[in-house]
């Protein structure tokens, strides 16, 4: 199992310098630019160009630019954004980080819980109408392109059934710090939560249908039922929990890729300054310091869950150990 | 024993041959069959065909060039002629508020846009572009995808762990970020590109095409990987190597045919995603670039008239749940038919 760990750990900090070194070089060593340009955002002056070369060491041998770069990110993080007058990237970053958590995770417990409903509730009415129904219904909510459920959500949200007692609670849009209002938190992110998790109740009740169905067969379940267990206790203890097998990886990775900026696209719609919103606002701007950082960011947030995603795996199924 | 021989071959002459077919018509027949399949697939042809109509709509129908800005342009609607930017619309009675939906397909079917452009127009030339990087881009990467996993399940060893290692990588790279940092690299170089003897304009639908094909290489990789390496092991690839089959051969004839259903199976749901991408991206600037349009750039250059006038955003919405839903549907009766005891089939 340590063996495992270690090479597991060493793979991520593989991954982790080839990402960084392509992100370094897709912005610093793209032929025809020159990256001092480029970094310093629209309309640079001679000065700033000049600074800007001194301080990251453009010029000096790749590792060297490479060293400089990673050290301004990592350790000293004293990264400027230089189209941005100078704010310091990765602090922003973490501060935007709180929102798009707070985003992630109320989008996650929905959706966990509701497609475990859906992917239950259409495995037990298989044979009725309602499980192709579900299914439909479910393949439309993977269809939908979620800025767009995001928009419609405005519009009817906040449109002219806003006065309405329907929607009369639904504050502006943007987002409201817990510790400044939980309440107006909450309630500012309903609706967004309900949006992002859309897509991913539609796609994990299709996979958990799939499993349950597929499980169903299996020897021990029917032992479990010929000893006479109710069938709710064959669901609970027996089915549903081999099946989550797949619904708990998945949901590792896709959240993983959610915090890392994944819920951009919901975050822009829904005006909330989280990480996602900075990406958006930095490559607006072509901000190239801040949208390095978050990716270089991201990056690391998503190869260390996969990271963890396989380690818990493992340590829960020996099978999976490589010899 | 003699008798037996006879016996069987007695049973031969009197029984009607069973005529062998071929497993692709078996596997179209059983297409065919699914109604749901192919109502989507009908559906999926039917957006198709009005979207390579849009300039024969544009011309012959709406009588309109969509691409242009009409800010001073009239049309007639129940037989009255009206600006297209009308005054004082909107909630506030302020401003200049574009025509809504006349529902007259040759006026200004679904309104205008906020430069007064025809968007029952620009939504059919939007559904080009789209459908265009999206069928485009999934088969590119499809093509490459396969290539890359035959060579590697064919000649294993270190050319497997090389191409599998550097397709982990990219998989491990947060696919929109990945985007989005090519994307506005791609940006940053305004005057378009020198690729080899090719010059592409910025504005080019090739970048978006190529960008979001290069991204899901790896998902379509995996599952070839997998089948080219179960393939490899067969008999009949024995059988032929033991005939004396150069390399060459054995990839063409005994593997490649035997991993196309994988690539088959999986081309419509990889342009359902494709498609989803390339209207994030454009959504978000930074994948069909001005003059184009596309689903995705319509619902943003809609987002100012979100409350005045829905349908700007509803359509091209529509258009996209349509088209990828339809996709879904159709992969989903693929997969049962090329593959019917696949292990996550979702019909019972």
């Amino acid at each position: 199992m340590l063996t495992f760990i270690i090479r597991r750990l060493l793979w991520s900090v593989l991954v982790l310098f080839v990402i960084t070194t392509l992100v370094f070089i897709i912005f610093f060593k793209t032929p025809g630019v020159d990256p001092a340009r480029a970094l310093a955002g629209r309309s640079p002056n001679a000065q700033t160009l000049a600074e800007i070369r001194a301080q990251l060491g453009l010029g000096r041998p790749f590792p060297v630019e490479y060293a400089i770069m990673m050290k301004k990110i990592f350790i000293t993080r004293d990264l400027v954004s230089y189209s941005n007058q100078g704010t310091r990237v990765i602090q922003e970053i973490f501060a935007a980080t709180p929102a798009t958590m707070s985003l992630v995770f109320g989008a996650a417990v929905l959706w966990v819980v509701m497609a475990i409903a859906v992917g239950i509730a259409a495995a037990l009415l298989r044979g009725t109408i309602f499980d192709p129904l579900i299914m439909v219904v479910a393949l439309i909510g993977v269809s939908a392109p979620v800025f767009w459920v995001g928009q419609i959500v405005n519009m009817i949200s906040q449109g002219s059934l806003h006065s309405t007692v329907l929607f009369s609670w639904v504050p502006p849009l943007g987002y409201t710090p817990f510790l400044q209002s939980p309440g107006l938190w909450f309630r500012g992110l309903v609706l967004p939560w309900i949006t992002l998790s859309i897509l991913y109740i539609g796609f994990y009740g299709r996979v958990l249908r799939a499993n349950l169905l597929e499980v169903q067969n299996e020897d021990y379940v029917r032992t479990a039922r010929a000893k006479g267990i109710s069938e709710r206790r064959v669901l609970m203890r027996h089915t549903l929990r081999t099946s989550m097998i797949t619904f708990v990886s998945l949901f590792g990775l896709d959240f993983a890729a959610l915090v890392a900026g994944g819920a951009l696209v919901t975050e822009v719609v829904f005006g909330i300054h989280g990480v996602g919103f900075l990406f958006f606002e930095s490559f607006q701007s072509l901000d190239l310091p801040t949208i390095m950082a978050i990716t270089i960011y991201g990056a690391f947030f998503i190869v260390l869950i996969n990271a963890a995603v396989d380690i818990a795996y493992a340590w829960l199924d020996p099978r999976i150990r490589p010899t | 024993m003699a008798t037996l021989l006879e016996q069987v071959e007695v049973d031969t002459e009197l029984r009607p041959a069973i005529a062998g077919r071929n497993p692709w018509a078996l596997a179209a027949r059983r297409l065919w069959r699914n109604r749901i399949a192919m109502a989507a697939l009908l559906l999926f042809l039917v957006i198709v065909v009005m979207c390579l109509a849009a300039p024969l709509y544009a011309s012959n129908i709406a009588h309109v060039n969509p691409f242009p800005p009409n800010l001073n342009g009239h049309t007639v609607v129940n037989g009255h002629v009206v600006p297209v930017m009308q005054q004082g619309g909107g909630l506030l009675k302020l401003g200049e508020t574009p025509i809504g939906p006349t529902w007259d397909p040759s006026h200004y079917f679904l309104g205008a846009d906020n430069t007064g452009r025809d968007v029952a127009a620009l939504l059919l030339y939007g559904g080009r572009s789209s459908l265009l990087i999206g069928i485009g881009s999934a088969l590119l990467c499809s093509l490459a995808a396969t290539v890359i996993a035959l060579i590697a399940g064919f000649f294993g060893g270190v050319t497997d762990s090389v191409a599998s290692r550097i397709m982990d990588i990219v998989w491990a790279f947060p696919v929109f970020l990945l985007a989005i940092c090519i994307g506005t690299e791609l940006l940053t170089h305004s005057n378009g590109f020198q690729l080899g003897p090719v010059h592409v304009d910025a504005s080019s639908l090739l970048l978006p095409t190529l960008l979001i094909g290069f991204i899901y290489i790896p998902y379509v990789y995996r599952p070839v990987r997998g089948q080219v390496l179960s393939v490899v092991k067969k008999e009949f690839v024995e059988a032929a190597t033991a005939q004396g089959a150069g390399n060459t051969r054995l990839i063409f004839s005994e593997v490649l045919p035997n991993v196309v259903s994988t690539v088959i199976v999986l081309l419509p749901l990889i342009i359902a995603t494709t498609i989803l991408t390339e209207s994030v991206l454009s959504f978000l600037g930074i994948g069909v670039q001005p003059p184009n349009v596309s689903w995705g750039s319509l619902i943003a250059d809609a987002t100012a008239l979100v409350y005045t006038r829905p349908w700007t955003t509803i359509a091209p919405g529509l258009m996209i749940l349509l088209t990828v839903l339809s996709l879904n549907v159709l992969g989903d009766g693929v997969r049962d038919a090329l593959d019917p005891r696949a292990k996550l089939r979702v019909e019972g």
